[in-house]
């Protein structure tokens, strides 16, 4: 798996990139559960990654009531409230991999169908569509040297950096962690608190400006203390 | 186009930072980087009136100052072509048509002469953006062209007419790409199907903060009670905006709530049956003295911004819709939106949260009398809807979008790009 901050070796700078992304219809579409479990097993795992995670860089209301589309639609489309708290606890870094995040998302699909006296139907403009996305990744060219420069610089990110370090990388780095706490163990155990309290921090229900403004403010309160 | 000097466009981008902030900015600048020089080309069939000539006189002065020779030409037809097109249009939204054979062969008469007088712009551009059916069998009357050409669809083509769609996907199957504005809209074709939706341009005449005496001027130029609540609906007067339903849904609210109704549109050029409309809305508001039916110009569009401002809520109940750029025109204003449950109106509105997504007249006339009854709803919702609209349907997302799909494409299906390394 690709490391975005190098080797983590202590003293290495944070290399500060962003990203863009543009969704692609993937064709599939499905309107009741039984095709939502068929199609789940056949889509492409750039899917799963883009109803976990992608959406987040897509239009999105800031007051989401489920974290993934999937669990989503559960609700507003199938109106299966049990199946959406279920698909909502479906925490992707629990898995190894997307192939395996998906293979928990058909037990939990398959298990519900077979609890089910009927299988539940959207309404025909309620369909649920399989999107992926392409994402286009570049080097801002921004280092920092040591964490204390993140102080007053995580607020100036675009939120296209703050995907990329803090919400990407759980599915791209093998630690399953953000890139700014993995890039902190580099340094010892002079930033544990800051590690645990950035790696606290639940990103399933906001917008990329309200993590940004979390991680910031974790920042500013550690090296407050630290003076 | 007549191109901006390089300083008018750099003003340019240090206004949108103003509005935005200066790392969106930054983004579109990096993101922009490997594109610079590359020659992109869009090409419609009008330059005033509707939304998508909206969008480009916007777009392509903010893709030049990032650096890339956009262009902006459109084709020219006679009156037979826009009949045609205008079947095209209804078709793709549902409407059963029955288009003869004379019309299409005309079709493909104006489309080939225009391929002849932009051959040259067509043949060299890098990237070719092909609006709507109008101008679609450009890419076959190309066959010299060198670039990537993709369809741009703003119409909410989710259930088309199947005859017609057959008809139109033959000049759409070999682009390299198209985009819709909902994956609902998105239809069965052999190459990426990429997801856009549009965008209103927060500088604009349309959108722009105005003075207080602007916006109260509206009251007596169009002879309004400045005591009585406004709903407004701007809209081109066309039936699938439902303006009748409006007039309908004023009726029933204003029984028990006193408040005045403006529909207020202006006519596309390429739009033949406006006049139709038109007149079927004024004899349904039978000239009753709260329903001020206005004919605008396509360039009032500060009279459209002031009439948005007025307003206590603003209303687009269309019956199906590609996008509905008016809903996020009112929200930018800070107003609810009572909105038609229906394609992309359904990704701005966002049903009890930046407004009410409706059905009916009768939902319609519900939600009115509900918003006006409660002022503190009506003023928390139409803050989120700003909000909302800031974050998410603002000219600069929409030019991110294009540039990554331009980096995406010269990459081929590849899911992750990494471009521009320090």
């Amino acid at each position: 798996m690709q490391n975005a901050v190098g080797n983590m070796q202590q003293k290495t700078p944070f290399a500060v990139k962003d990203c863009a992304l543009i969704t692609i219809a993937t064709g599939t579409k499905v309107q009741n559960l039984k095709e939502f479990a068929v199609a789940l097993k056949d889509v492409p795992l750039g899917s799963i990654y883009h109803h976990f995670w992608g959406r987040l860089l897509r239009a999105l209301f800031d007051e989401p009531e489920y974290n993934n589309d999937f669990a989503s639609w559960a609700y507003r489309g199938l109106h299966d409230k049990p199946l959406a708290e279920q698909l909502s606890m479906v925490l992707p870094t629990d898995y190894e991999d997307l192939e395996c995040l998906r293979q928990e998302m058909i037990e939990v699909v398959e298990q519900r169908l077979d609890e089910s006296e009927y299988v539940p139907w959207a309404k025909i403009d309620q369909q649920f569509h399989f999107l992926k996305s392409q994402i286009v990744i570049f080097d801002t060219g921004i280092r920092y040297n040591h964490p204390a420069e993140l102080v007053s610089q995580i607020i100036q990110l675009s939120t296209g950096s703050i995907y990329y370090h803090f919400i990407d990388a759980r599915n791209r780095t093998e630690e399953r962690h953000d890139d700014f706490s993995s890039w902190l163990n580099g340094f010892g155990n002079d930033f544990e608190e800051l590690v645990h309290n950035l790696r606290s921090l639940d990103p399933y229900f906001s917008s990329l400006k309200e993590i940004r403004l979390s991680v910031s403010t974790i920042f500013q309160t550690f090296f407050e203390k630290e003076k | 186009m007549k191109r901006k000097s390089k300083h008018s466009l750099q003003n340019m981008l240090a206004e949108y930072r103003a509005v935005t902030s200066p790392s969106v900015i930054h983004q579109l600048e990096q993101l922009a980087a490997p594109l610079k020089g590359a020659k992109v080309l869009h090409i419609n069939s009008t330059k005033e009136g509707g939304g998508v000539a909206e969008i480009l006189h916007k777009l392509i002065p903010l893709k030049q100052a990032l650096g890339i020779k956009a262009d902006w030409e459109i084709i020219n037809g006679n009156q037979e072509f826009y009949e045609c097109t205008k079947g095209f249009h209804n078709a793709l939204q549902g409407m059963r048509q029955s288009i003869s054979e004379k019309l299409l062969r005309n079709y493909e008469k104006i489309n080939k002469e225009n391929a002849e007088k932009l051959n040259s712009k067509l043949k060299e551009a890098d990237f070719v953006f092909i609006h709507d059916p109008q101008p679609a069998p450009l890419l076959k009357l190309t066959p010299e062209r060198r670039g990537k050409w993709i369809w741009r669809c703003h119409i909410d083509a989710s259930k088309p007419y199947r005859n017609v769609w057959k008809y139109l996907r033959d000049w759409v199957t070999p682009y390299d790409a198209s985009i819709f504005s909902l994956p609902e809209f998105a239809q069965p074709l052999p190459h990426p199907q990429y997801i856009i939706a549009p965008s209103i341009d927060p500088l604009s005449d349309k959108n722009c903060p105005l003075p207080d005496h602007e916006i109260d001027s509206i009251f007596s130029e169009f002879s309004l009670d400045p005591e009585l609540p406004l709903i407004t609906q701007v809209s081109r007067y066309d039936r699938f905006k439902d303006p009748v339903g409006v007039i309908e849904a004023y009726k029933l609210a204003s029984k028990l709530t006193p408040l005045q109704l403006v529909l207020a549109g202006g006519g596309a050029s390429d739009d033949p049956e406006g006049e139709a409309v038109l007149n079927e809305v004024k004899q349904a508001s039978n000239g009753a003295a709260n329903i001020h039916v206005l004919l605008l110009p396509a360039d009032a569009n500060r009279t459209i911004n002031a009439l948005q401002r007025a307003s206590d809520i603003v209303l687009q109940k269309s019956i199906r819709e590609g996008f509905g750029l008016t809903v996020s025109e009112g929200m930018w204003k800070g107003k609810p939106v009572i909105g038609g449950d229906t394609g992309g109106i359904r990704l701005q509105v966002i049903d009890h949260y930046t407004g009410f997504l409706v059905r009916t007249p009768e939902g319609a006339a519900l939600r009115t009398r509900y918003l006006l009854h409660r002022r503190d709803k009506l003023e928390e919702i139409g803050m989120r809807a700003k909000r909302f609209v800031r974050e998410n349907f603002l000219i600069t997302r929409h030019i991110r979008e294009y540039l990554t799909l331009m980096v995406g494409l010269t990459n081929g299906d590849e899911e992750r790009i990494d471009v521009g390394k320090a």
